[in-house]
């Protein structure tokens, strides 16, 4: 009933203001550096045109820097990979513009913005940049988005037999919706999942079960995980940082209220 | 191309639109043809358009239990859970299968953001959200996956899909993989999408809306109406119920061309196509029936109906039956997956509502009139904003 997947992560991408790159954060997941805090607040995506990359809203430049950086990472092409965008919140800024707007001068609102305004507007611009015409998919799954779109993104592979990505963003809220949106930082992480891979990142067993009371991030862990304690793609931070210290284990992860999935990263071979 | 998948069997389905609640209002309404599109009368001053609007979601307010997630997008949604007993059958699949074994898989474009629309308007003087606003559950996108896990109690896998008006049409391939995958024995696929101020001012800000009734594949068409609608399906394997009509196959691609814009030759919308049929194991030729994206856009048109007209014979039907319901944006996956289900179902093929002379690049497929018809093979076509594409290919049952 509960047969294991069996996958390699083929390549990882972050960005935060803290961490712009997969070595500054297994140094940052090591303990090894200070982090500079004020480092940069915009990802700049080389594989966005320049124009899109001044103007593009956050969650897009977020969730294609993360993107691309594990395509570069795994070296495959990313016209080739089907694509799963996972955002609790999607463009946070965007709907705090559009509702402001909606409120006051409905007439004024910029077509632009809102066909940015969709929860697929990364994904979008990513097929678009990358010249991509797999599936592009764009989900939300609450706290358990990032777990949920693991998952989505695996069950593609195990279907097709192709390597997929994953991106996993979220953007801090803004105005009013601060009241009911805790997420207060911009994190994104990147994963290409495939069958195999010449040089896999870290070969993964993924089985689900149930657990009543889901694991809470821990927030003393490292120093992204104190940053990003309320970001729903921190739900990713402890696979992540296993993978940076080589630590093999099963690292549980949420992928719905009491749904787990446990990710056993299996021996090092080096 | 993909290779074949085993079918699986839609043991229910339903669906909630401005033309009906429920599958025998929604028959009444496809043989009668009678619209449910109405003059614009949504919310304060509103744009001269029409709109498919569904009657009382403002007098429905969810049950006690369920006040975290009150929102019109979660009452559209709890109105058609409720049509044609399906909350009982998702529950039974529930008791039948164990909550860990069913999993839940809904579209939606914009959720409810209509709430957080509302509660801008009512901010306190200090810009912050009234104290009976200040509900997490509804202000984000998965408000809608959230609500129908916890009304019907699942425990499996459970995600929300938003690729704008694809969205809930992806959910059956989704639900496919889980179902593959052996991750549950069971899926509830659906979704829900709602009027609301974004969706009203933001499509007519791309100019994108008519002032007249939609006429889809029409010579003078002006572009869409905006409609909401909900509707859901039960997913399980073909040994459950073998005379039930099938999921037979799907097909997901990116144009890779413009972010409100299809791609001039429907590059993305062939491929969905070409990968639909390849994982149902059918030909173009055997198809009896396309119920079609067809927003009456100028573009979509267009493009959709050249990629009829050149690959399906002269014995396939086409429509859209956005005339009935308007164009219900994330809803129009599940809905257009109904009617497709219906056409299999009652061997009637919806026509094309409100449209009087068809555009020149259609070809005969297009049908105008409701026809008798029996259908065994049903496609649906749902595309969306950032160049998004879903097909799904339905098939009949055994048929006794």
């Amino acid at each position: 009933m509960n047969d294991a997947i069996d996958i390699v992560i083929a390549g990882i991408g972050i960005w935060s203001p803290e961490v712009r790159t997969w070595e500054a954060a297994v140094a940052a997941f090591c303990g090894n550096v200070e982090i500079d805090a004020n480092a940069a607040s915009r990802p700049a995506p080389s594989v966005l045109p320049p124009t899109e990359r001044r103007r593009a809203p956050e969650s897009v430049l977020l969730g294609v820097e993360a993107a691309q950086q594990a395509c570069e990472m795994a070296n495959v092409a990313a016209k080739d990979l089907p694509h799963v965008f996972a955002s609790s919140y999607g463009e946070l800024g965007i709907n705090d513009y559009l509702c402001e707007t909606l409120a006051n001068a409905p007439l004024e609102v910029s077509p632009i913005r809102f066909h940015n305004s969709v929860h697929n507007a990364p994904a979008g611009y990513w097929a678009i940049a990358t010249g991509c015409t797999q599936s592009s998919t764009a989900i939300s799954a609450g706290d358990a988005t990032f777990g949920a779109g693991f998952l989505e993104t695996a069950l593609i592979v195990a279907a097709s037999g192709q390597p997929a990505l994953l991106s996993a963003y979220d953007v801090a809220a803004i105005g009013p919706l601060r009241d009911v949106v805790a997420c207060d930082s911009k994190l994104g992480i990147g994963l290409v999942l495939a069958k195999n891979h010449a040089a896999p990142v870290a070969t993964l067993r993924v089985r689900h079960g149930i657990d009543s009371a889901p694991p809470r991030l821990a927030s003393g862990r490292s120093v992204l995980h104190a940053s990003h304690h309320e970001n729903p793609a921190a739900r990713g931070l402890d696979l992540l940082q296993a993978i940076a210290r080589k630590e093999s284990g099963v690292i549980r992860i949420a992928a719905g209220p009491r749904l787990v999935l446990d990710v056993e990263i299996l021996p090092w071979s080096m | 191309m993909p290779s074949r998948i085993s079918p699986l069997a839609i043991t229910a389905y339903t669906a909630t639109c401005a033309a009906a609640r429920g599958m025998d209002a929604l028959a009444r309404a496809i043989d009668a043809r009678t619209s449910g599109l109405r003059p614009n009368d949504f919310g304060a001053d509103p744009l001269p358009c029409w709109i498919g609007r569904v009657e009382g979601i403002e007098a429905s307010p969810l049950p006690a239990e369920f006040a975290a997630w009150d929102a019109r997008n979660n009452r559209l949604a709890w109105i058609a859970l409720n049509q044609d007993g399906f909350i009982d059958r998702a529950k039974a699949a529930v008791a039948k299968y164990g909550a860990d074994r069913v999993a839940l898989v809904v579209g939606t474009s914009t959720s409810s953001i209509e709430e957080t629309e509302q509660a801008y308007r009512t901010l306190t003087p200090d810009r912050h959200l009234q104290p009976g606003q200040r509900r997490p559950n509804v202000h984000q996108t998965h408000s809608l996956g959230s609500f129908v896990q916890a009304v019907v109690g699942i425990d499996g896998p459970c995600l929300t899909i938003a690729t704008a008006c694809s969205s809930s049409a992806k959910v059956f391939a989704s639900a496919a993989r889980l179902l593959q995958s052996g991750m549950a024995d069971a899926a509830i696929v659906g979704g829900a999408d709602s009027l609301c101020g974004s969706v009203l001012y933001g499509f007519n800000a791309l100019e994108l809306v008519s002032r007249d009734p939609c006429k889809p594949f029409d010579a003078n068409r002006s572009g869409l109406s905006l409609g909401e609608a909900a509707g859901f399906a039960l997913l399980e394997s073909i040994t459950v119920d073998k005379f039930a009509s099938r999921l037979a196959g799907y097909g997901e691609s990116a144009d890779a061309h413009h972010m409100s814009a299809p791609h001039p030759q429907g590059l993305g919308a062939q491929l969905a196509l070409n990968d639909a049929l390849a994982r149902a194991g059918l030909s173009a030729r055997e198809v009896d029936y396309i119920n079609l994206h067809g927003t009456a856009s100028r573009q979509n048109d267009e493009v959709e109906a050249a990629l009829v007209a050149r690959t399906f014979p002269d014995s396939t039907l086409a429509s859209s039956t956005k005339g009935w319901t308007g164009h219900t944006l994330g809803a129009a996956g599940i809905v257009e997956a109904v009617m497709a289900l219906m056409s299999i179902d009652r061997g009637v093929v919806p026509g094309t509502l409100n449209t009087q002379t068809l555009d020149a690049v259609c070809g005969s497929q297009i049908v105008l009139d409701n026809r008798q018809r029996d259908v065994r093979v049903a496609l649906s076509n749902s595309f969306g904003f950032g160049g998004n594409n879903c097909c799904l290919a339905f098939v009949a049952g055994d048929r006794a």
